[in-house]
């Protein structure tokens, strides 16, 4: 069934091209989260003699065995990981929308000196060994929670977009005539306000969330405890460091005495698809939404 | 104390016009301090890129040393390859990426079916939302030395000899550019697609009535329409030039040493001065280096989009 292309439409034979070409670069995009799910199923000793395939020669779920079998290492870093992501993002979103609103209203009368506040650390800051030097030296960072938090907390660029989000989308009529109806400034933001700006906020809050899981570089920093790894510096150091694997299996000697050695080249690629696991259940929703609130933000300009 | 009156009035009046948004200034407040402790504080550890610390006197009491810290740093050769790597590959990184994205961004709106649009658009979207360190893992897979997809599989199947990736530096540059570009290429494709979707629909019907074949209407239409976000896009970009993606640079080819000569950037080399050489009053002059060459950047990209075009400028 041949049908003819329309008026504005391109030819035939140039929508395959396009298709063809997308299709190739779109197997591009996930033939790798394939190869580590290939990799993570294979026999360990399959791996070393015939290296990473993406169909397993011989199946095999050692590298799960191996990581669940004493699962305290990864069940840890993974309670880290989603205890620093949902309590930096709900206060992120939290700080970040407080500190939008009043930066944008017009009769705020010093709006201007705190937007320019929070919009100078976009254009200067102390730099890397400045931020490391106070921190550990001022504010204790070395093995706490909060050093993985209050970094990453408020974007300076997510309180702009929300800030120009409020200015666009609140009238103005609303807020003054609640005003006239005797609601405080508190309750106006409340019912008024965030109700408004509701994809905005969705927007950040999925920014955030992906800031933080994906975060490995504060740890980097600041963490050495190993009770406080996040899954992702788990990762970092497992990759960096093969010995650190072998360490992970020295505490877990039923595991060793099951399989004989670490599985260490699986067991890193189980652990890439533990890691993106929660992010790929997520993709659908994280993706509609982030589509969304990139488009609110480009079509501003 | 004798205050003129009418001053006192006009301060007075001040006073309470600012007391009657009272609740605004508590609402500000937290993110206030958040922002003053986390970004301005640390603005005052820059002393140390003017001094020489030692650990005993603590960062107040060492003694200053003026910009010795700085004649240091630039006397290595290896600031200087970091510069030049974070530049050039920032052109890059800029070039290509802002080429494939709108590239892709026009051909996805003119593919016939909608829904393999759609599908393509959420697949391209992906690698977006990985780490860095599982960039780096899924690098590792395809080209790990004994183990990798290209060299264990397809090398040996096609015959060719095995490429040691991971100790010549003449690869990298390709692979972290490849890298990039397959990491954001997602990201920038979707605001693209959004300033096109945006165009209004009579352009074309005009163009189509004069008889505009669809290269002219790319030409004529989409990308002069798209003009400002594409200039936006790349004045930021351009003011981020000095500043590199850590975790590509650092992760991706994993911390090795014989590969420094191209993928060495600014930020690798602060961390690695402050971390591995212990030197804190140099890493700090390079930091320091970066931070101030940024600022300028920035700024000259802000006036330069007001030349173009007032109403896109940042500030």
């Amino acid at each position: 069934m041949k049908k003819k292309a329309g008026v504005n439409q391109i030819s035939n034979r140039a929508n395959c091209i396009i298709n063809i070409f997308f299709l190739i670069y779109a197997i591009l995009c996930i033939a790798p989260l394939l190869l580590s799910l290939g990799v993570s199923l294979t026999d360990e000793k399959e791996v070393i003699l015939h290296g990473f395939n993406f169909i397993p020669r011989k199946f095999s779920l050692d590298a799960y065995r191996f990581l669940f079998q004493d699962a305290s290492h990864v069940l840890r870093a993974y309670g880290v990981s989603i205890f620093v992501t949902v309590v930096g993002t709900l206060f992120s979103v939290m700080l970040t929308a407080l500190y939008a609103y009043p930066i944008s209203r017009k009769d705020f009368p010093a709006a201007k000196f705190f937007t320019f506040f929070i919009f100078f650390t976009m254009l200067f800051n102390g730099g890397l060994v400045a931020s490391f030097y106070i921190n550990t030296q001022l504010f204790h960072f070395k093995n706490r929670l909060y050093s993985l938090l209050l970094p990453l907390m408020m974007n300076p660029f997510n309180v702009l977009i929300v800030r120009t989000f409020y200015k666009q989308s609140v009238p103005k009529s609303i807020i003054e005539s609640s005003k006239i109806d005797g609601a405080s400034e508190l309750r106006i933001f409340i019912q008024m306000v965030l109700p408004l700006s509701k994809p905005a906020i969705a927007t950040i809050a999925l920014f955030d969330t992906l800031c933080y899981w994906n975060d490995w570089f504060s740890s980097l920093l600041y963490i050495s405890d190993v009770k406080l790894y996040s899954l992702q510096y788990t990762m970092y150091t497992a990759l960096m460091n093969i010995k650190y694997l072998l360490k992970f299996g020295e505490t877990s000697s039923d595991a060793l005495n099951s399989l004989g050695t670490v599985p260490t080249q699986t067991v890193r690629f189980t652990m890439v698809l533990i890691a993106i696991g929660p992010i790929i259940l997520a993709y659908p929703y994280f993706q509609k939404h982030f589509v969304k609130g990139l488009t609110i933000g480009a079509l501003k300009g | 104390m004798n205050i003129p009156k009418k001053t006192e009035v006009t301060i007075m009046k001040t006073l309470k016009k600012h007391f009657r948004y009272y609740p605004l200034y508590l609402m500000i407040l937290p993110g206030f301090l958040l922002i003053l402790c986390m970004r301005y504080l640390p603005m005052g550890g820059i002393i140390i890129a003017f001094k020489n610390i030692n650990y005993a006197d603590g960062i107040i009491r060492s003694p200053w040393c003026g910009f010795a810290n700085f004649q240091f740093l630039f006397k290595t050769k290896d600031v200087l390859i970091a510069t030049r790597n974070t530049l050039l590959y920032n052109l890059a990184f800029i070039v290509l990426g802002m080429v494939v994205s709108i590239a892709f961004a026009i051909a996805l709106c003119e593919i016939r079916n909608r829904f393999a649009a759609k599908v393509y658009q959420s697949i391209f979207f992906f690698p977006y939302f990985l780490s860095m360190v599982v960039v780096a893992y899924m690098v590792f897979a395809f080209l790990g030395m004994e183990n990798g997809l290209l060299n264990k599989s397809i090398f040996s199947f096609l015959n060719i000899e095995k490429i040691r990736f991971y100790a010549e530096p003449k690869h990298w540059p390709f692979i972290l550019v490849f890298v990039n570009l397959w990491k954001n290429v997602g990201y920038s494709t979707v605001i693209y697609l959004a300033a096109i979707l945006g165009i209004a629909p009579e352009l074309y019907e005009a163009a189509i009535i004069d008889g505009a074949s669809k290269w002219q209407q790319i030409i004529y239409i989409t990308l002069p329409s798209i003009k400002p976000i594409i200039i936006i896009l790349a004045i930021m970009a351009i003011g981020r030039i000095f500043y590199a993606d850590f975790g590509l640079f650092y992760n991706v080819p994993m911390n090795s040493g014989a590969l420094f000569s191209t993928t060495q950037v600014i930020d690798t080399y602060v961390y690695r001065a402050m971390t591995k050489l212990g030197d804190l009053g140099m890493a700090a002059a390079a930091a320091l280096y970066q931070s101030f060459v940024g600022f300028v950047l920035v700024i000259t990209a802000n006036w330069i989009i007001r030349k173009i075009d007032s109403d896109n400028a940042l500030f």
